[in-house]
């Protein structure tokens, strides 16, 4: 290796933004917004790891357009890609692998109806919201990552791009490219669910003091070509019960009919499951079977694939969102709503926010002091009035199940309207709640038909992963050993199975000796949940080459 | 309706792909003439008047086409080539270098490696790898077509008895000059371009089993490959490599050891022309794609085949 | 000598390309789109001959719509120095391409054309074989190693079986394979400047031609999934349904 010790080369900027999701590309725009309001000079840049803006972006969705209102009140002019509005609401209760109830609209939480909202893809909303960026003057730098950040005087002062064209052994390649340095008076750090520099920045500025643990959840989504005899635009479906409930987990199940005869189906599998042989691959691939959900996608084509943690502990585990030098936004800090399922408005919303407080703070004559009033600003907010209101529904799910939990949640929203006395709290961290495997149940999986339910590595394919082979493994073990030392002896190494990319396997000779864990690190679609839920915490998620990963289309 | 076959040879001897092409120009229907350009070559036109359904061999023996530099050939081939309804000739990468630039200079579009004639305007090839294939037609008055050899059955090298004619060599381009050849160093074949390739996979269990294939591989005069598990696993280097993030290959025969047949290792040798798999487990998703499958294990199978191939070939 | 590269916009390598319903073709619809891979080496190439002191000028001009121009970008930011666009949103085969970049070719007078030797959607292998023959120009194709001296360019080719040497008069055409080079990662820096860069725009007509696409595409159609053959029963059943069935060895 080279010595780190050169100095970088240095571009600077007024703020820069670590991720170009809805949250980083709705504050970039909001700032580039106020600075023409203004007749101010700004300069903004985003970096975002994916080949391009999307690539990356991976949620529902079922969008509820306020925030891009508030951004954008004339999104509908601009050609946002809202095309589908929800005309039918569904909540289904499985029952088990045959049958279910339809939970009347009566009893439907009032959060979960979708009146207004639309069925679209976030990462061409993404790819909407970039254009409009540029056209304000945003500098985007999709493929690129923020591998580090720099913080000097224990204030963030911006971030290190990864390098580009280092061997697997670390060694540098023909074409090798060093780290750049970014700075800027306000990073603004929005990398979406479990940011790897926001984990560190919640550990360095202890952002997460007094607060729950955060709680997250695996999505695995696919995008499907139905018969269009079976299509009902706008159709919203929502499951829960079967076939997470067979093993003690939480979640939920959607399908949603989009546009062009496709339809996205998926499920949310709670990270705070116990059962180490439970595989939220494998229980996705069980729900398409259900007769509720088989019956669209029968004689379909499946187009897409892919998966991502969500952050879900809601208004009780959302960490300090300030620090010197920046801002935690977004899904990186935890701004989802969890009773809605919904991220992606209270994203922009956060996004926008913390441009109105970064831009006021320069314009002040900050440079990188800490903005010590955003909790206020926050407070202050419809969005922290909406987290607020749902802050009892995640660990209610959890403590009580679906039904009860559940039944919490509805008589809190909907007769009390966010307003019970009382707040639930979920301290076990999800990593901390896998039970040993001796003291659970295996569970069998069908052999996926390769109709409806797939293997892993088909999965992945649909992904358009790609990561170059010859570069250090993004997946660090903090201790190699302990996989098989501790891990499998214990909890049978369930990154075999929470691993929705089919990242990690055990592998041993014939005789069964020999065991290690080999880790696919080109699989890797980002998801971070290895990250989340690995019970030593030994895996670390950290950048790999700029513009590696998935390619999600339509998303 | 005549069509006019280009030869591929090396001078002495017709290449197989060329018997391919006449069948191709068989599906077409019409007289087919072959074009047999290059020098000291007379061997290479009574192998094209001897294969099943040549009508006439032009022969076109000239220092000026002992390489085949492009220019050359195509300035010979423009000239004679617009009387015929179709121009082909294999897509290899002599078809692929000389054709275009006759299809240029007759202002004609090209239709590049067909796999199917539908009928004689109409033709069907690959597109994007072979992700999709795209049905065709032109209304060119003279049609210049590059056809993939593995997608036709050869014809039979013998049974035929054209006349052969000579054919008077057209001008010099003066644009380009041979400087030299270098055959491909060792006995083993390029894995891209082999006609036979034997991979291994995790089940091959580390890198000095590969020596099982390199003796199969010996006989058949095949080249090596591996999946990316092997890869992966450290038996054997990256460029080896078969599939979705390896090399895209597409051999006469593909012979699948230890390799278990995920998708991204199909992506990158489903287009073979015959797929043997090799594998203790009956289940692997590579029986699937596989047109010969031998449950065994690879390491009872393997020598064994070997020492079947010694005495077989 | 000016050095001339044609680069094409395509669908991303990593992409896998879905069929339409219709079979109308493939969908493009928000797929990442890039540098078709065999143009970026011919970029790299034109570059380093540039940074050899070779080339004075890097040229890259595109054909497609206005979309393109990002591509164009791609290339400045690796290192060419300004960029053409003929702007359009109809169909562009293989002769068309040749006769526009032709007209580029006798307004800018290139020493040297690169081109990738195909484009991984349509895979015709054409275009530049076809530029060649309508500028009277010599041809190499798949090129491996490219070495220019005064008046003459010498390209190793990849050819089946091995490689061949051919010398070329100036100007010439060069199609690249994939071993030429390795191309290089666009910088933040470059890609910034990059952007400052002059791009031209132009159309057919302003060339003086019009697109005749000849060839019609009826439809497209995934290919068959390969079905399961038989199992054989041992090595020597194996062997002789090789040798006598399939008769491939």
């Amino acid at each position: 290796m080279q010595a780190d010790s050169e100095e970088p080369e240095t571009m600077e900027f007024d703020v820069l933004i670590v991720g170009g999701g809805p949250a980083g590309l709705s504050a970039a725009c909001r700032l580039k917004q106020l600075a023409a309001a203004a007749g101010e000079e700004l300069s903004v840049c985003v970096v975002e790891k994916g080949s391009e803006i999307g690539a990356h972006i991976l949620a529902g969705t079922v969008f509820e357009p306020s925030a891009l209102a508030a951004l954008f009140p004339d999104w509908q002019e601009r050609g946002a890609p809202l095309q589908t509005p929800v005309s039918r609401d569904e909540i289904l209760l499985l029952r088990d692998s045959e049958t279910a109830s339809r939970l009347p609209n009566l009893l439907v939480p009032k959060n979960m109806h979708n009146h207004g909202n639309y069925v679209i893809s976030l990462g061409n909303l993404c790819r909407w919201l970039a254009e409009q960026a540029e056209a304000l003057g945003v500098e985007i730098y999709p493929g690129f990552t923020a591998a580090r950040t720099i913080i000097e005087d224990a204030c963030v002062k911006g971030v290190l791009t990864g390098e580009m064209g280092v061997a697997r052994d670390g060694s540098h390649k023909p074409g090798y490219v060093p780290a750049m340095a970014l700075r800027a008076p306000y990073t603004l750090f929005t990398e979406g669910c479990r940011g790897h520099l926001g984990k560190q920045l919640i550990a360095q500025f202890k952002l997460d003091e007094g607060r729950d643990p955060q709680h997250y959840g695996i999505g695995i989504k696919e995008l499907w070509d139905i018969d269009p005899a079976l299509h009902e635009p706008g159709l919203v479906v929502h499951t829960t019960g079967w076939p997470l409930n067979e093993n003690d987990a939480t979640g939920g199940g959607f399908l949603y009919h989009a546009q062009n005869n496709q339809v996205y189906v998926g499920l949310i599998t709670d990270l705070s499951y116990s059962n180490p042989h439970l595989s939220p691959f494998d229980e996705f691939q069980r729900l398409k079977h259900h007769p509720r959900i088989s019956r669209y996608l029968a004689g379909g084509k499946r187009v897409a694939y892919g998966a991502r943690a969500l952050s879900k502990g809601g208004f009780n585990a959302l960490p300090k969102m300030s620090f010197p030098g920046g801002l935690l936004l977004g899904c990186d800090a935890g701004t989802l709503n969890s009773s809605k399922i919904k991220g992606s408005h209270t994203a922009m919303a956060s996004g926008m926010l913390g441009a109105e407080a970064v831009f006021e703070a320069l314009g002040n004559g900050l440079k990188g002091a800490e903005i010590s009033d955003f909790a206020q600003r926050f407070q202050a907010s419809a969005l922290y009035r909406e987290l607020y209101a749902e802050r009892n529904f995640g660990p209610a799910m959890h403590k009580f199940g679906n039904y009860i939990g559940g039944a919490i949640a509805f008589f809190e929203q909907n007769i009390l309207r966010g307003s019970l006395p009382f707040t639930l709290h979920d301290r076990l961290a999800d990593h901390a709640s896998l039970k040993p495997a001796a003291e659970c149940s295996r569970i069998d999986y069908p052999k996926p038909d390769n109709r409806l339910s797939f293997d892993r590595l088909s999965s992945v394919f649909l992904s358009n992963t790609n990561h170059s082979e010859d570069q250090p493994v993004h997946l660090r073990l903090s201790d190699p050993q302990l996989p098989i030392t501790v891990n499998l002896p214990i909890y049978d190494e369930p990154a075999q199975r929470y691993c929705p990319a089919g990242v990690y396997e055990v592998t041993a000779a014939d005789d069964g000796s020999g065991k290690q864990l080999q880790i696919n690190a080109q699989n890797c679609v980002h998801c971070k949940t290895c990250d989340i839920k690995d019970p030593s915490q030994n895996i670390t998620w950290v950048t790999p080459e700029g513009g590696d990963g998935p390619n999600y289309p339509n998303m | 309706m005549t069509i006019l076959v280009l030869a591929e040879h090396d001078n002495n001897t017709l290449n197989q792909a060329s018997l391919s092409v006449i069948a191709a120009a068989r599906a077409i229907g019409g007289d087919i003439d072959v074009l047999v350009a290059g020098e000291n070559c007379s061997a290479v036109a009574d192998a094209a008047a001897a294969a099943d359904g040549v009508t006439r061999v032009l022969l076109a023996d000239s220092p000026l086409y002992g390489h085949f530099l492009s220019e050359n050939l195509a300035l010979l081939l423009s000239r004679t080539g617009h009387a015929y309804s179709h121009i082909l000739a294999a897509a290899g990468t002599t078809g692929k270098d000389v054709l275009p630039r006759v299809a240029a200079l007759l202002d004609t579009a090209q239709i590049s490696d067909i796999i199917r004639v539908e009928d004689a305007d109409t033709f069907v090839r690959p597109i994007y790898a072979g992700n999709a294939l795209a049905t065709v037609r032109s209304d060119d008055p003279v049609k210049v077509i590059t056809v993939r050899p593995t997608a036709f059955d050869p014809v039979s090298a013998e049974g035929g008895s054209a006349a052969i004619e000579a054919l008077p060599a057209a001008e010099d381009a003066g644009l380009s000059a041979f400087v030299s050849a270098q055959n491909a160093e060792s006995d083993r074949p390029d894995l891209a371009s082999a006609d036979i390739v034997i991979s291994g996979g995790r089940g091959m269990q580390n890198g000095e089993n590969f020596q099982l294939l390199e003796n199969v591989a010996d006989i058949l005069g095949a080249a090596i490959g591996a999946s990316r598990a092997a890869v992966d696993a450290g038996f054997v280097p990256n460029d080896m490599q078969v599939g979705q993030t390896g090399k895209i290959v597409a051999p006469q025969l593909y012979i699948a050891v230890g390799i278990s047949g995920a998708i991204q290792h199909l992506a990158g040798m489903s287009d073979s022309k015959v797929i043997v798999a090799i594998n203790k487990d009956e289940e692997a998703p590579i029986f699937q794609v596989a047109d010969y499958g031998l449950v065994a294990d690879l390491f009872d199978a393997v020598p064994a085949l070997e020492n079947a191939l010694r005495d077989a070939v | 000598m000016k050095v001339l590269v044609a680069v094409k916009r395509v669908i991303d390598y990593n992409v896998k390309v879905r069929v339409k319903p219709d079979q109308s073709g493939v969908d493009l619809d928000n797929v990442k789109m890039a540098m078709n891979p065999f143009c970026e080496i011919a970029v790299e190439e034109a570059v380093r001959l540039k940074e050899k002191g070779l080339a004075s000028e890097v040229i890259v001009v595109s054909i497609g719509t206005a979309a393109s121009q990002e591509q164009i970008r791609t290339a400045l930011a690796l290192g060419a120095d300004r960029g053409l666009l003929i702007e359009t949103d109809e169909e562009v085969q293989p002769l068309d391409a040749a006769k526009l970049l032709k007209a580029v070719v006798e307004q800018e007078q290139p020493g040297l054309v690169i081109l990738g030797k195909q484009s991984i959607d349509s895979d015709n292998n054409q275009t530049g074989q076809m530029l060649a023959a309508l500028t009277g120009m010599g041809q190499a194709t798949f090129a491996s190693a490219v070495e220019v001296t005064d008046d003459r360019v010498q390209v190793t080719r990849e050819v089946d079986g091995g490689l061949m040497t051919l010398s070329l008069k100036l100007p010439a055409v060069i199609t690249t394979d994939l071993r030429l080079n390795e191309p290089r990662y666009a910088s933040l820096p470059n890609i910034m400047k990059a952007k400052k860069k002059p791009v031209a725009v132009t159309t057919a007509d302003e060339l003086g031609l019009a697109l005749s696409p000849r060839l019609k595409t009826l439809k497209v159609e995934a290919p068959e999934p390969r079905k399961a053959g038989i199992k054989v029963a041992d090595v020597a059943a194996l062997v002789d349904k090789l040798k006598n069935e399939a008769k491939v060895i």
